[in-house]
C-alpha cells in the first residue's frame, strides 16, 4: 500500500490556465470543464531532489527498469512538456507517436482489451473513427458528442457525465491491435500482420485465465483521476456496443514504474522501489533503439507504433508479508529502505550484478543478462477486493512497450519464469500483446489509418 | 421511468398527462340536459351529436339492442378517456368524463368484444391541444391493439397452466409454464405500469422485503415455478395460488387499454425490454429454477422488435442510420438465439429453447454482448421518434 500513500497527500500543483491553450486544438465541447473540484485525487509527486535511476528492469516483476536515465528534454510529440504537466492538465492527443507511452506516467489506470464483435472491415474503421474523435475530446477535458445533459429529455446523453466537471487530468488514451485482429478471412489484415506480433510462449508457472487475456484491441486509459480513466474506457465500451465488446479490463492505482526522472521512485505492492531505471520518455535515443518501430523493421503501418505486452501477475501478499526482511532483500537484490543494490549505499548506485544471489530479481532481469534488451514499463499496482478465500486478489499488471517482442519482453521473462526467487510469491494469471500504432497526426487522421489504408 | 401509466382516478390522471387528457367512467348522476346520446344495437351507434363543447361531457347510453355491449370514449391513439362496460340488453348508462378539446372516438362494442363500432367526434373550444403526428398516434393505436391481443392470448395459456396446477400434473405445468409467460414478456413495461399486478404475478422470491412471509406474500408465476422444479411437488397453497394468478391476469386484461402509452414511451419500453434481459434473463437469475430465460429472452426481444416496427416509419425519416443498426442488430440477436432454439418454429404456442443452466459462460458473453449491441441504439430510437 506504499504506494498509494506515496501517492496521495502529497502537494498537487493547482491547475494554471495552460490547459486551455493546450486544448485549443480541440473544439470546446458545451461543458468545458472549470475548476477541479475533487483536489484530493491523484496528484504529481512530491518534488523530492531524488532522481529516478536505480532499478531494474524486470519483466516478471519487473522492478525498476533499466537503462540510465537521461535530461529531460523534449519530451513527447515535440508538442509539450507533458512531464512537467501537472496533475489536472491536459496531455496532447495528437503527434509522431500515441501519448500514453513516453508520457508521464499518472498514477491511474483502466485498461481494456476488446473483441471485435463486427465482421465488416467498414464498421472497424468507423469504429475506430469514432473512437478516435472521442478520444481527442476526452483528453482535452471535454465530454463526448452532444455531452452529458442533452440535447433530447427522452434519449440518454452523449456521454455517460460522470467526469462532468473534472479537469482533463493527463488522461491519456492508447490503443493496440491484438494478433486476433489480423487472423485470415476476418479483415483482410493477414498480410499486414507484423512479424513481430507474435503469441507470446508459455513461461514456465504460468496459470493464464483466459477471460483475462488476449483482445482485439485494447485500450490503455491513463490519467490522475480514476473516475476520468474510467469515465474513457466506459464511453468508448459505449460507442463500440455491436462492433466491439469489452472482453476484460483492468484498474490500476499506484504508478510501478516511471517514465520520468521522477521526484520519488515508486513502491510495488512488496514494499520495493520500482521503476527507478525505466526507459526515459525524455532519452530520445533508448525510445528510438528500444521502444519506437523503425521503419526498417516494417510493417510501414507501424512505423513510429511500438509493441505492447499486458500481464496481470498476482502477488501473494500474505505469503510475502511473512517473509523475513533478508529474504525479501535477498530475492530482490536490494535493500528494502533505500532501494541500495547489494553491497551498494544508494538507490542509484550502479549495481554489482555478482555480488546478488543467481536468482535474485535484479540481477535476473538486467539488461547485461539479454543482451541489452529494454523495455518501456508503465505498469500498476491492483487490487481487486479479495480472493474468497479472504486473501488479497492483489498484485501488479505490468504493462511493457518495446520495438520487439521477441527481444524484449520474451527473453527476459524466460530468464525470470525460470529462475527468479520471487515465482515463489507471483504467478501470472493474465496476457496479451498488441501492437501500437502510431500516433494520430492531426484532426483529420484516426487510430490506425495507415493499417486500413 | 414508468413507460405508461394507469389512469385511476381522474384527478391524478390529470396531473400527470401533458396532453389532452383525463377522465375515467365515473357514477353517472349528472345527468340532464347536454348529455350525448349514444344508441347502441347489436350492429350500430348512434351518437345525437358528433361535436360538443370541451369540459364536463356525460353520455346517455342506451343499449337497444339483443346482446350486451360496452362504450369507449377513445383518444386518437387509443388508449381510453373512459368506458362503461356491461351495459346490457334494454338498459340504460351514464358515463361522465372530464374531456379537453381535442378529436375522440365512441365505440360500441356489441357483445364486448373485436374493436367495436366507432364514430368520430370532437370536443370544441377551449384551448386546442396540439397536433399529434396522425402517423404517431397510428403506431400507438397499433402498438396498444397488440398489447391488448397479448393479454388476452396469455389467459387461455396460464389458465392450461393453472389447470395442470390444480390437477396435480407436475411434468404437464413444467410443459405449460413458459408459455404462459410469454404475452405477459413481450409486453412488460406496460404489464408492470400497473403497479399492484406486476408484483402479484412476477415477483421472484428475493424481491420480498424483510418481514414479508414467503408462505404469505409471495405468489405468482415464479413460486409455482420454484414449487415445480425446486420442491417438486404441488401442495394445495399452490392450487390456490394458480386461481390467484389467473385472476390477477385478468386484472391485468381489463387494465391494459387505459395504460398512458406515448411513442415516446413505446421506444423506452422496447429499450427496457432489453434491459429486463441484461439484468434478469442473462444471468439466469429470472428463471433460477426452471431455466427457461431464454423463453422470456425471445418474448422480451420480440414485445421490443414490434414496439419498433410500428415506430419505424417515424424514426427512418429522421435518423434512417439509427434505422439500419436496429434492422441489423435486431436480426443479429435474432440468428444469435436461434442457436438455442430447439422446436421446428411450426407451433406459435411451441417455445422449445435450450435449458439456461445448459449454457456456458462464453455463451452467456455473447448472449450479453448482443443484449448491448441492440439496446444501446434502440435507447436513441425515442430522440429519433420525436425529433
Amino acid at each position: 500500500m506504499t504506494a498509494e500513500e506515496d501517492s496521495t497527500g502529497t502537494g498537487r500543483t493547482p491547475v494554471p490556465g495552460r490547459r486551455a491553450d493546450q486544448a485549443a486544438a480541440v473544439e470546446p465541447g458545451p461543458e468545458a470543464r472549470p475548476q477541479d473540484t475533487r483536489a484530493e485525487t491523484g496528484g504529481a509527486r512530491s518534488s523530492v531532489g531524488r532522481r529516478a535511476l536505480l532499478g531494474w528492469g524486470g519483466a516478471g516483476l519487473a522492478l525498476g527498469a533499466v537503462a540510465a536515465g537521461g535530461t529531460a528534454t523534449a519530451l513527447h510529440n515535440d508538442e509539450a512538456d507533458a512531464a512537467s504537466a501537472s496533475a489536472g492538465q491536459a496531455v496532447p492527443f495528437h503527434g509522431t507517436h500515441q501519448a500514453g507511452i513516453s508520457t508521464a506516467v499518472p498514477d491511474r489506470l483502466h485498461f481494456a482489451a476488446f473483441d471485435v464483435t463486427t465482421e465488416d472491415r467498414e464498421e472497424l474503421i468507423q469504429l475506430l473513427k469514432d473512437w478516435t474523435t472521442a478520444a481527442a475530446r476526452m483528453t482535452a477535458g471535454h465530454a463526448v458528442g452532444d455531452g452529458a445533459f442533452g440535447p433530447v429529455p427522452e434519449s440518454p446523453p452523449d456521454d455517460t457525465g460522470e467526469a462532468a466537471g473534472l479537469k482533463p487530468s493527463r488522461l491519456t488514451l492508447t490503443v493496440g491491435f491484438g494478433p486476433s485482429l489480423f487472423d485470415k478471412d476476418r479483415f483482410g489484415l493477414a498480410e499486414q500482420r507484423p512479424e513481430a506480433l507474435v503469441e507470446l510462449p508459455a513461461f514456465p508457472g504460468d496459470k493464464l485465465e483466459k477471460a483475462r487475456s488476449g483482445g482485439d484491441l485494447c485500450v490503455q486509459a491513463c490519467a490522475d483521476d480514476p473516475q476520468v480513466a474510467v469515465h474513457a474506457i466506459r464511453n468508448l465500451a459505449r460507442i463500440a456496443f455491436g462492433k466491439a465488446a469489452i472482453r476484460w479490463s483492468q484498474l490500476g492505482f499506484g504508478k510501478t514504474s516511471s517514465t520520468t526522472p521522477d521526484a520519488q521512485t515508486p513502491r510495488n505492492m512488496f514494499g520495493f522501489k520500482d521503476g527507478t531505471r525505466n526507459v526515459s520518455g525524455s532519452d530520445k535515443k533508448a525510445l528510438d533503439e528500444h521502444v519506437w518501430v523503425a521503419e526498417k523493421d516494417g510493417p510501414a503501418w507501424l512505423a513510429d507504433g511500438s509493441y505492447l505486452v499486458a500481464r496481470r501477475i498476482r502477488m501473494h501478499i500474505e505469503t510475502w508479508d511473512r517473509t523475513s526482511l533478508k529474504e525479501q532483500e535477498d530475492i530482490f537484490g536490494r535493500d528494502k529502505r533505500e532501494g541500495a543494490p547489494v553491497g551498494k549505499a544508494k538507490e542509484h548506485d550502479e549495481p554489482f550484478l555478482k555480488a546478488m544471489l543467481p536468482t535474485s530479481h535484479v540481477r535476473l532481469a538486467h539488461p547485461d543478462a539479454h543482451n541489452g534488451a529494454r523495455i518501456l514499463r508503465r505498469g500498476y499496482s491492483f487490487t481487486d477486493g479479495t480472493d474468497g478465500l479472504g486473501r488479497l486478489d492483489a498484485g501488479l499488471f505490468f504493462l511493457a512497450y518495446q520495438r520487439d517482442v521477441r527481444r524484449g519482453f520474451i527473453p527476459i521473462q524466460r530468464s525470470l519464469a525460470r529462475h527468479d526467487a520471487l515465482n515463489e510469491y507471483i504467478q501470472h494469471v493474465g496476457s496479451a500483446v498488441f501492437a501500437v500504432p502510431p500516433g494520430v497526426r492531426d484532426k483529420d487522421d484516426w487510430w490506425g489509418r495507415e493499417l486500413f489504408s | 421511468m414508468r413507460p405508461v401509466r394507469l389512469c385511476a382516478v381522474s384527478a391524478a390522471l390529470a396531473a400527470i398527462s401533458v396532453a389532452a387528457v383525463s377522465g375515467c367512467a365515473e357514477k353517472a348522476d349528472a345527468g340532464g340536459e347536454g348529455a350525448i346520446e349514444v344508441t347502441a344495437t347489436d350492429d350500430s351507434c348512434e351518437v345525437s351529436r358528433k361535436t360538443f363543447p370541451a369540459g364536463h361531457v356525460q353520455l346517455a347510453v342506451e343499449n337497444k339492442g339483443s346482446k350486451v355491449t360496452e362504450v369507449y370514449v377513445l383518444y386518437p391513439d387509443g388508449r381510453i378517456v373512459t368506458e362503461r362496460e356491461n351495459i346490457g340488453a334494454g338498459t340504460k348508462a351514464k358515463v361522465t368524463a372530464e374531456i379537453k378539446a381535442g378529436d375522440y372516438e365512441i365505440a360500441c362494442k356489441p357483445g364486448m368484444k373485436g374493436d367495436g363500432i366507432r364514430q368520430k367526434v370532437e370536443a370544441t373550444g377551449g384551448g386546442k391541444p396540439a397536433k399529434r403526428d396522425p402517423k404517431l398516434d397510428a403506431a400507438v393505436s397499433a402498438y396498444r391493439d397488440y398489447v391488448l391481443e397479448q393479454a388476452e392470448l396469455t389467459l387461455p395459456k396460464a389458465e392450461k397452466f393453472a389447470e395442470a396446477v390444480k390437477a396435480g400434473d407436475l411434468e404437464k405445468a413444467k410443459k405449460l409454464y413458459a408459455p404462459s409467460r410469454i404475452g405477459w414478456e413481450r409486453t412488460e413495461p406496460v404489464a408492470e405500469s400497473f403497479g399492484t399486478i406486476d408484483p402479484k404475478v412476477d415477483l421472484r422470491e428475493d424481491g420480498l422485503e424483510d418481514g414479508q412471509d414467503p408462505e404469505k406474500d409471495w405468489t405468482g408465476w415464479h413460486r409455482l415455478e420454484k414449487s415445480l422444479w425446486k420442491n417438486e411437488k404441488i401442495t394445495a397453497t399452490d392450487k390456490k395460488l394458480a386461481d390467484q394468478l389467473i385472476k390477477d391476469l385478468t386484472t391485468w386484461q381489463k387494465k391494459v387499454g387505459k395504460a398512458e402509452i406515448t411513442p415516446t414511451s413505446m421506444a423506452n419500453g422496447a429499450k427496457e425490454l432489453l434491459d429486463e434481459v441484461a439484468t434478469g434473463k442473462v444471468t439466469g437469475e429470472e428463471e433460477r429454477y426452471s431455466h427457461t430465460d431464454l423463453v422470456d429472452f425471445k418474448a422480451n426481444v420480440e414485445g421490443a422488435h414490434k414496439s419498433y416496427e410500428l415506430l419505424k416509419p417515424v424514426a427512418k425519416k429522421n435518423d434512417a442510420a439509427l434505422v439500419k443498426e436496429l434492422d441489423t442488430q435486431f436480426a443479429a440477436i435474432d440468428e444469435l438465439l436461434d442457436k438455442y432454439r430447439q422446436d421446428d418454429g411450426e407451433d406459435p404456442d411451441e417455445y422449445a429453447f435450450t435449458s439456461y443452466d445448459k449454457v456456458g459462460k462464453d455463451e452467456r458473453k455473447k448472449l450479453s454482448d448482443g443484449v448491448n449491441a441492440l439496446a444501446e441504439p434502440l435507447s436513441k430510437l425515442a430522440a429519433a421518434v420525436v425529433k
